[in-house]
């Protein structure tokens, strides 16, 4: 099992077999093959290559003939190249040795001398790289023959997974089978996820390198709710998506019902529920979906862009975007979350040997102080036409605090100079997200107006795991002790120095922990908008007083497993026919 | 590579061109009338040894004009099969223009 973290576009869980897309739409069925099949699959090789040689042959000669020897001696390296044993035996020993398909073998040789080329001095042998694409391209369409299929001639559901796709091979989903998207880029274009988010069916996107990590033919659940993508995932795994899967279409049709209700408890407790934002337009349709408004407006999305990083005019232009879509209720804008796994596509910098604990997030912006004012700039002028909030995340210290406040300031000094309108009241707040922000809360109360728990980095900072690795990730686990201690005390002290608490990472989306946060105090709950129907219905069934009984019963345990057995056996009891 | 060539040869590219797709056609199929193993390295470039019989490696020489050339042959007729590349790249690949 293989556990990839991306952005989602969509709501939902997903699960079929993979299909792989290369850029040039040649689909390779199967990157692997079972062993007994090697010896075919060096055939289909050795005759693509018979067939190509001919084919190249017959070329020449026309050219010859039309166009004379010069034109013709093009293609004799093509020949030359096709004739190559050496290349043929390297093809040939990955479909021995790795059960590669011939296709995915002819492809991986193919790359791998692209590569190589592209590290040329000499500029016109960089150039030969087009000739070793077109001996590819030539190979596998001999390779596939009729096996080559266009999306639309898939015969059952299949889950989509490429390096990229146009906005016009997106907007053709919809006449195929297909049933969710993975994608290694975070949407060459942001049309790419606009149009992924048209089409409605479970997606993520920026998974890095999904399309190298996935074969043809591996089961894949696509997560969108918790922006992850499973490939191989075992029996019990596959077994608790399969009923999401099934309480997800359940779910939707609860949706309407719930949408126009509030979030009660029953003991008449208010809870607002907010909204986990990538797009701007995921404003409006979460708000008219029944949140209260947006928690948490990831704007590192902008980023995500071919073009670099976005002016301050375009991201203007986003953020009044958001706001308008809000109509009103309260958004919270956090600055760039860049760095580590988010930054995605252009690796500009140098690789870091621990990007989790390097270069990123609000670091990231006070090293680049012309760009996190750009966005600053680009926040403020939006913010007089609405309820916005700006926030900053990661903070290790009040310095940090201090500091981006004062480029905040900069920003406001040049707007005012300039007779640019903005609010000076913004408020302004942080993502508590380190044990070190946690430990000093009290201290970071007297200078923030809000503060939002992010314990996806708050946990895994808290545990030394990299959730991204397959080896450790089992050691992920949000019913840790430390963590729960950590909340109480957080929402404790933030509750007694009258600042607004919210929290916005997976926990808050999760009916397993709605409860323990009920009951350690929690009244703004900021999730993915997917998840709002069904923490909203256990909201309305659930009591304060039971609440506050479970969260207390909950801290007394001395493991995680215990913490989450007894969440479930509580939940239960509040909604007995869900499977949690 | 097993044990010493029987055969080491330096030789300088002369042609404009330096070693292009024709040139490298013209070394395989020079390379490949003989029975030993043949390699082929740009000392002023890499020096990665490529096989002097794979029209993909040999294009990874990266040698312009004035690149010194290291061809190595292993078996019975190493002799004369370097003897055949060094000709063939001393006299610019047979290029007439050359």
């Amino acid at each position: 099992m293989e556990i990839l973290r991306g952005i989602s576009v969509t709501a939902g869980v997903a699960i079929g077999e993979a299909v792989i897309l290369d850029a040039e739409e040649y689909r390779i069925p199967h990157r692997t093959v079972p062993e007994q099949a090697a010896e075919r699959e060096v055939e289909r090789l050795r005759a693509a290559i018979a067939v190509s040689i001919e084919e190249l042959e017959r070329q020449a000669q026309w050219m010859n003939t039309h166009f004379g020897r010069d034109a013709a001696n093009v293609f004799t390296w093509h020949v030359g190249v096709l004739s190559d044993s050496k290349l043929q035996g390297g093809i040939e020993s990955l479909i021995v040795d790795k059960a590669y398909s011939a296709a995915y073998a002819t492809s991986t040789v193919m790359r791998s001398y692209q590569r190589r080329f592209l590290q040329m001095s000499d500029p016109l042998l960089v150039e030969r790289i087009r000739d070793v694409q077109d001996i590819e391209r030539r190979l596998l369409r001999n390779i596939l023959g009729d096996a080559r299929e266009d999306l639309a001639h898939l015969t059952r559901p299949a889950i989509l997974i490429a390096h990229d796709l146009t906005p016009t091979q997106t907007a053709r989903l919809a006449d195929t089978l297909v049933i969710g998207v993975a994608l290694d880029v975070g949407g060459s274009t942001s049309h790419t996820a606009i149009l992924l988010r048209s089409w409605g069916k479970p997606s993520v996107i920026g998974l890095g390198d999904v399309s190298t990590r996935v074969s043809g033919g591996d089961t894949v659940v696509i997560d969108a709710a918790n922006q992850l993508v499973l490939s191989d995932p075992d029996r019990p795994t596959l077994e608790s998506y399969r009923r999401q899967e099934a309480s997800f279409g359940r779910l939707m049709d609860e949706w309407e019902s719930l949408r126009a209700m509030a979030a009660v408890t029953g003991d008449n407790v208010a809870i607002r529920l907010m909204s986990n934002i990538e797009f701007p337009h995921e404003a409006k349709a979460s708000v008219e979906q029944g949140a209260d408004g947006v928690g948490l407006y990831r704007t590192e999305f902008l980023f995500l862009h071919p073009d670099g990083p976005p002016g301050e005019e375009a991201q203007y232009q986003a953020y009044r975007a958001a706001i308008a879509g809000a109509a009103g209720r309260p958004i919270t804008i956090r600055t760039f979350d860049l760095g580590a796994d988010k930054y995605t596509q252009e690796k500009r910098y140098e690789q870091e040997r621990n990007p989790m604990l390097g270069l990123r997030s609000i670091r990231y912006s006070l090293a680049n102080v012309g760009m996190f004012k750009t966005q600053l700039r680009a926040i403020l002028r939006a913010s007089v036409e609405g309820d916005v909030r700006l926030m900053f995340p990661l903070l290790v210290s009040l310095m940090e605090f201090r500091q981006a406040k004062m480029t905040l300031h900069d920003a406001m000094e040049d707007l005012e100079e300039q007779g640019i309108p903005f609010r000076r009241d913004i408020p302004v707040g942080m993502m508590l997200e380190t044990p070190a922000a946690a430990i000093q809360v009290k201290e970071f109360c007297r200078e923030v107006d809000f503060l939002s728990i992010g314990t996806n980095d708050l946990l895994q900072y808290l545990l030394a795991v990299d959730r991204g690795n397959e080896q450790v990730s089992r050691f992920y686990d949000s019913s840790h002790p430390a963590l729960i201690r950590v909340l109480r005390d957080v929402i404790r002290i933030a509750g007694r120095s009258q600042v607004e608490c919210s929290l916005c990472g997976e926990m808050a989306g999760q009916p397993l922990y709605t409860l323990l946060l009920l009951g350690l105090g929690l009244r703004v709950f900021s999730m993915a908008p997917a998840n709002i129907p069904e923490v909203k219905k256990l909201i309305r069934l659930a009591k304060i007083s039971h609440a506050q009984r479970v969260a207390r019963r909950a801290l007394t345990f001395e493991t995680a497993r215990q913490v989450t057995n007894y969440l479930r056996e509580e939940t239960r009891k509040v909604l007995p026919e869900d499977p949690f | 590579m097993p044990g010493p060539p029987s055969e080491i040869r330096e030789v300088t590219v002369t042609n404009a061109e330096g070693v292009h797709a024709r040139p490298v056609m013209r070394l395989v199929d020079v390379a490949s009338a003989f029975a030993s193993r043949i390699t082929v390295a740009n000392v002023s470039g890499t020096g990665e040894e490529l096989d002097g019989k794979s029209a993909m490696s040999l294009m990874l020489l990266d040698a312009p004009k004035g690149s010194v050339l290291r061809i190595r042959a292993w078996g019975e007729d190493a002799a004369e099969a370097v003897d055949a590349m060094v000709r063939l790249i001393e006299n610019g690949f047979s290029d007439p223009s050359a």
